[in-house]
């Protein structure tokens, strides 16, 4: 199949950026659209151009490395999949594909279709861990956990952090990513010691870093290659409820 | 101040903005219940309905309640207002294509509804509010005003001969269904209460609320529109 392409071309973060235009001929369906698009740099780089740059790692769906913006969807128009899951044969011959970066205040883009995820590393650095001492693993049955909550904690903490979700929402907010992350902590006895604590950092933290707040729309529960769900926003809330309203006064 | 308000966690926004629209949305109900007896439902409607809004512009446990549904209108405007701006300002850079993610039927244009109801709640306010606290008179009914018995008349006039006002109503209204359609079920999902029992009823819900003050207050003005 023969297809064009609108590329985001971007030299640095302080540059103005604009789409540039690009055919490939002889694509294969089969083709991943992270091979279309190394196909497509081989060609650059053999006509002595700058290939595009793309951020990728595992090309299995599990990094979250991935994150293109592709004809109005984040990792393109499947479902609950990533950009490297995504096959050439779910486009059509001649097709235009416009393809973007993320696009939120807080995700600046370093390069071509490259942003800066470190938002959410900090996000997770405020709060997202559990505090053990290390030694020697206790037995692996000391502490019980209730099956339904293993099975939720294990759904909530399949986020890869791609991303999908600030770029799809139309309010660019990560409270999808947030509340994913603070349920999986949430949801198991070891994480339950400093829920509290952590619900107010890591939001207080997303506040900062200038992502917007969640409308109820559920464009990122469509987008997310993931499938995490909604109803951990819910868990979010409530848990932050429950911290402003419950925790002791702070010196 | 404003400082302060901005730096209010965002959970902690929403969910003002969020019980602010609750607390609406009762008052919605018992604002309907009352007009309602503009239409013939019974045979002392008129006086019932005259009775009701004389008690509501006399009563001094109304007239209280009057300051906190004041504070929960001025509240959930600021703080849709500034939450909106903030979800502006996170985007940063445009899409070239605007999203096509799938999300729920025209939660996308809340601020949009929003604002046209906002311009309707002037409108209103102009025609009923202003006359109750003496501020407008209203010509039609040649009688010095405020006195709320009035009000049968200058609806039952407006609905009646200002066929450009009953359209505006009526559309005010359906926008409002539309608002409250999204807006119903996510206060709810604001306030952490997402269950996989009660959601899809609390949706639902939100839908049949919708609908019911949608043509709950339009049905006046078209009544008035037929019968005269
Ligand atoms: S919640 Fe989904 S879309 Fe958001 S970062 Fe995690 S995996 Fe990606
Ligand atoms: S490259 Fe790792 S998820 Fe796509």
């Amino acid at each position: 199949m023969n297809i064009k392409l609108k590329i985001w071309r971007q030299e640095n973060p302080k540059a103005k950026g604009k789409f540039m235009d690009y055919s490939l001929e002889d694509v294969s369906p089969e083709m991943s659209f992270l091979e279309m698009l190394d196909a497509l740099n081989t060609k650059l780089i053999i006509n002595g151009d700058n290939p595009v740059a793309y951020e990728h790692d595992c090309r299995e769906g599990i990094c979250g490395c991935c994150s293109l913006y592709i004809n109005g969807h984040p990792h393109g128009k499947g479902e609950r999949t990533t950009t490297c899951e995504l096959h050439m044969r779910s486009f059509t011959d001649g097709e235009t594909i416009v393809v973007e970066p993320w696009r939120a205040k807080a995700f600046p883009v370093i390069k071509d279709l490259i942003v800066d995820r470190n938002a959410f590393d900090k996000i997770m650095a405020a709060g997202g861990f559990i505090s053990v001492n290390t030694g020697s693993a206790q037995d692996s049955n000391a502490i019980l956990v209730n099956k339904e909550h293993a099975d939720e904690a294990f759904d909530s903490a399949s986020c890869i952090g791609c991303g999908a979700c600030v770029a799809a929402c139309k309010n660019a907010s990560a409270m999808l990513f947030v509340s994913a992350k603070i349920s999986q902590f949430a949801l198991l006895e070891q994480g339950k010691i400093e829920g509290m604590q952590r619900v107010q950092k890591m939001v207080s933290k997303m506040d900062e870093l200038g992502f917007g707040n969640c409308t109820n729309t559920y464009a990122c529960e469509a987008e997310c290659p993931k499938g995490i769900k909604v109803t951990n926003i819910a868990r979010m809330n409530r848990q932050f409820i429950a911290a402003k309203v419950g925790s002791q006064k702070q010196d | 101040m404003i400082n302060s308000t901005l730096s209010i966690p965002s959970i902690t926004k929403k969910i003002i903005l969020a019980v602010a629209g609750l607390f609406l949305i009762c008052f919605l109900l018992v604002h309907l219940g009352i007009n309602l007896f503009l239409l013939p439902i019974h045979k002392d409607h008129e006086e019932i309905f005259t009775e009701a809004a004389h008690f509501m512009g006399t009563n001094l446990f109304i007239k209280a309640f009057e300051i906190v549904l004041f504070a929960a209108f001025i509240v959930h405007i600021i703080f849709a207002i500034i939450l909106q701006l903030q979800n502006w300002k996170a985007r940063g850079h445009a899409y070239k294509v605007f999203t096509k993610s799938k999300t729920s039927f025209l939660s996308k244009y809340i601020i949009y509804s929003g604002l046209l109801i906002f311009l309707f709640l002037l409108l209103h306010f102009y025609q009923f509010y202003f006359i109750k606290l003496g501020w407008v008179s209203y010509p039609v009914t040649k009688i010095p005003l405020p006195q709320d018995e009035h009000f049968y008349s200058i609806a039952k006039y407006l609905f009646t001969n200002d066929f450009i006002y009953s359209i505006l109503y009526i559309v005010a209204f359906i926008i409002l269904g539309i608002h409250l359609n999204h807006a119903f079920q996510s206060a709810f999902q604001t306030l952490g209460l997402n269950h996989s029992k009660y959601t899809p009823f609390i949706k639902a819900l939100g839908t049949v609320y919708a609908f019911f003050i949608a043509i709950g207050y339009s049905i006046i003005p078209i009544y008035f529109m037929i019968f005269g």
